[in-house]
């Protein structure tokens, strides 16, 4: 596990010109520079949401989008931009930047790059009560609820099941992984014994895909992000700790796995309201928050930030990709196991040929 | 107080062992024998003793009865006693070959190689029953299983577990996202494949099984006589050097052989998980490590397991059916979380 460490900065990082805020009640220190680059790439995700737009049967020039956009534009216009092609974009968005937050905080926890929670099982806890609801056709509207509840359910299990006098993060992986295998059965179990035409849209589900995303949708999203990103971003601090391993941080006083714990219910969170919504769509949070560690040095609050713009530009041009530059229009979450799963196999090597 | 007794003579342990191991053996072959019949028994309608024996040896077609027998349960029996003891074999000579208790056939990625393979020839060639994509799924599953374990063990300490769960899982992720892309786009295929992807012994006729059997049968053979090598490899790889086996031969040689072994049980019954992990663990908690025995021990276990599987897959939604593969994994996915906890893994 030691070559996996997260707090070695992939390439060497010039010294970092912090700034900090003190108060009476609290201090902060920013990395000036990389808060830059997350603006950066939040101006260049803004510039490729309003091309997504663009984008599809009804050609809308790119300045009509944005008036349509802020109500100046022709009625249908409007009426594509804002209530079809604008909620697809921007829960592209929270979705992308909360799997690669959730992302980030598990690779911290278990110190382990290759680590992310759709490998550990959390996203098919997700998927196997989403597969339930709609085999036993219960009602449609819940269905986001009814992925949240079984993405937690499934974290708890995971935690209470790979406790034994405290987390060991490999334990918490294979744990993970077996958890994830009985609940993968039990998803079979219900695709043989259900008919076919209940079972398809449960199969389409299961690949996570943004399609037909609402405003309503995109309500819950921005409420669960807006409650726990500040979380993630301030419980940065602490994980950063814990990179020095166990011992060091007991030693330091922290409480160790009270600390831990409240990362992992803040990334099963971000993890579980994502995938409530779209479904499954693997390989984000593994991929980009090791690409933001590479571009921005290891983890802090600030990378932490440029983690989640960088995921919502990540799955935006994904969810671009599949749904209007390949011959069928695919589900999302085909267009990021493409591209994702030859980066881990690449990341594996690499790992690998280091230690 | 006890005086210390001097170390017996290693022979005569030995011999003892050999006699009570040998009768253990005789003991577990007459479990496969009783727990065969049952196969032959038991299901959506019940079936006598008598029946059952008439139909293997005494077969009259015209008693319904025994076709059912012959033509339903005798081949799903012989599949499930032939595929669970290869695939407890090939389990247990992973785990010894690469000294990894959580080494499966099933966590490297063959299964989901062989399901890549079936569903894109049932998409685009229109196939419908096992026999027609048996070979492709035996080409996707050495492709997969050789990928990961190619991947899994590059660098300079090898195919560590975690490293190796972890290429098989993210392969499996990979292939299976894009299967299920295939199944989304034709509802045919989604519907043709889905018993398949269950892993199931049923519907397979006995001539599938036999053109796939040299592979099944002969690899395993050869495997359960390697228990020698495999002891001298769980020595390490310094001691095994320096008792003059060539450990990369022998590494590769028994690596292949499991993948084809693993990669025609997946052929015939579609993707079983656990049997090959969980088997050697409780053999060796009865009779010990060595691979001598464990082999055909887990040979036997694997038939027992996957026998008994089956015809509990048969009992508990009477008069429908729990495929195979659903029953290992509920079963043995708990039994990786539990070798999970109690393993203590320092090495990542």
């Amino acid at each position: 596990m030691d070559g996996f460490n997260l707090s070695q900065p992939v390439t060497p990082v010039p010294r970092a010109r912090h700034r900090v805020i003190r108060t009476r009640y609290f201090s902060a220190r920013f990395n000036g520079r990389v808060l830059l680059m997350a603006g950066l790439t939040l101006m260049l995700l803004t510039v490729v949401a309003v091309w997504a737009m663009t984008l599809g049967s009804y050609h809308i020039a790119f300045l009509d989008v944005v008036k349509a956009a802020i109500g100046d534009g022709s009625p249908d216009q409007e009426l594509i931009v804002r209530n079809l092609r604008l909620p697809r974009v921007v829960s592209a968005m929270f979705i992308g930047a909360s799997l690669a937050m959730s992302g980030a905080i598990f690779q911290g926890l278990v110190r382990n790059a290759l680590v992310s929670p759709d490998i550990i099982g959390i996203e098919t806890g997700a998927a196997l009560a989403a597969v339930f609801w709609i085999v036993t056709s219960q009602v449609q509207a819940l269905l986001p609820f009814a992925a949240f509840v079984g993405a937690i359910v499934t974290a708890t299990l995971i935690y209470v099941l790979s406790w034994k006098g405290g987390i060991s993060p490999s334990r918490l992986i294979l744990v993970g992984i077996g958890v994830g295998a009985t609940l993968n059965a039990a998803i079979t179990l219900m695709i043989v014994r259900f008919p076919i035409e209940i079972v398809r849209p449960a199969v389409v589900w299961q690949m996570g895909s943004l399609y037909g995303s609402t405003w309503s949708d995109v309500r819950m999203l921005a409420i669960g992000f807006a409650i726990l990103t500040p979380v993630a971003i301030v419980l940065t601090w602490p994980l950063r700790t814990m990179q020095l391993g166990d011992d060091v941080t007991r030693g330091l006083g922290m409480p160790l796995e009270r600390t831990r714990l409240g990362l992992i219910v803040v990334g099963c969170g971000l993890c579980a309201i994502a995938t409530a919504l779209a479904g499954p769509i693997g390989f984000v949070a593994l991929m980009v928050p090791h690409m933001a560690r590479m571009i921005a040095g290891p983890l802090s609050g600030s990378v932490m930030a440029f983690s989640a713009v960088l995921g919502a530009c990540f799955l935006l041009v994904a969810d671009i990709i599949a749904q209007h530059f390949l011959p069928v229009a695919l589900p999302t979450g085909v267009v990021t196991a493409a591209v994702g799963a030859p980066y881990f196999l690449l990341l594996l090597y690499r790992y690998n040929t280091r230690i | 107080m006890q005086s210390v007794q001097p170390a017996q003579p290693l022979a005569r342990v030995e011999g003892a062992g050999v006699a009570w191991r040998s009768l253990g053996l005789l003991f577990g072959l007459a479990a496969v024998i009783v727990v065969g019949l049952l196969s032959l028994r038991i299901g959506s309608i019940d079936i006598s003793t008598r029946d059952a024996w008439d139909a293997l040896f005494n077969y009259n077609s015209d008693i319904y009865n025994q076709t059912v027998v012959r033509t339903l349960r005798l081949p799903r029996t012989v599949i499930a006693l032939a595929v669970g003891a290869a695939l407890a074999i090939a389990g247990t000579t992973m785990q010894g070959v690469t000294r990894n208790p959580l080494a499966d056939p099933s966590i490297l990625g063959v299964s989901s190689g062989a399901t890549f393979a079936v569903v894109t020839v049932t998409y685009y060639l229109h196939l419908s029953a096992p026999s027609q994509y048996v070979w492709f799924a035996f080409a996707g599953a050495l492709a997969a299983s050789l990928l990961v374990f190619a991947i899994g063990s590059t660098g300079n300490d090898g195919a560590s577990p975690i490293k190796l769960a972890l290429a098989g899982v993210v392969l499996s992720a990979f292939l299976g996202s894009w299967t299920s892309a295939l199944l989304l786009l034709d509802e045919n295929t989604l519907d043709t494949v889905r018993f398949w992807l269950a892993g199931s012994v049923v519907g397979r006729d006995l001539s599938t099984f036999w053109t796939l059997s040299p592979f099944l049968i002969g690899g395993s053979v050869v495997l359960l006589f390697l228990g020698h090598q495999l002891n001298v490899l769980d020595l390490g790889e310094d001691s095994a050097r320096a008792l003059g086996m060539q450990t990369g031969r022998i590494r590769l040689i028994c690596s292949v052989l499991v993948v084809i072994v693993v990669g025609s049980a997946v052929s015939i019954a579609g993707p079983i998980a656990f049997v090959g992990l969980a088997t050697p663990h409780i053999v060796r908690s009865i009779i010990g490590p060595d691979y001598r025995w464990v082999l055909p021990y887990s040979a036997l276990a694997g038939a027992l397991l996957l026998t008994v599987a089956d015809i509990s897959g048969r009992v508990l939604l009477r008069p429908a059916e729990i495929q195979v593969g659903i029953m290992t994994a509920l079963v043995g996915a708990p039994f990786l979380i539990y070798l999970a906890r109690r393993t203590v893994m320092e090495r990542g």
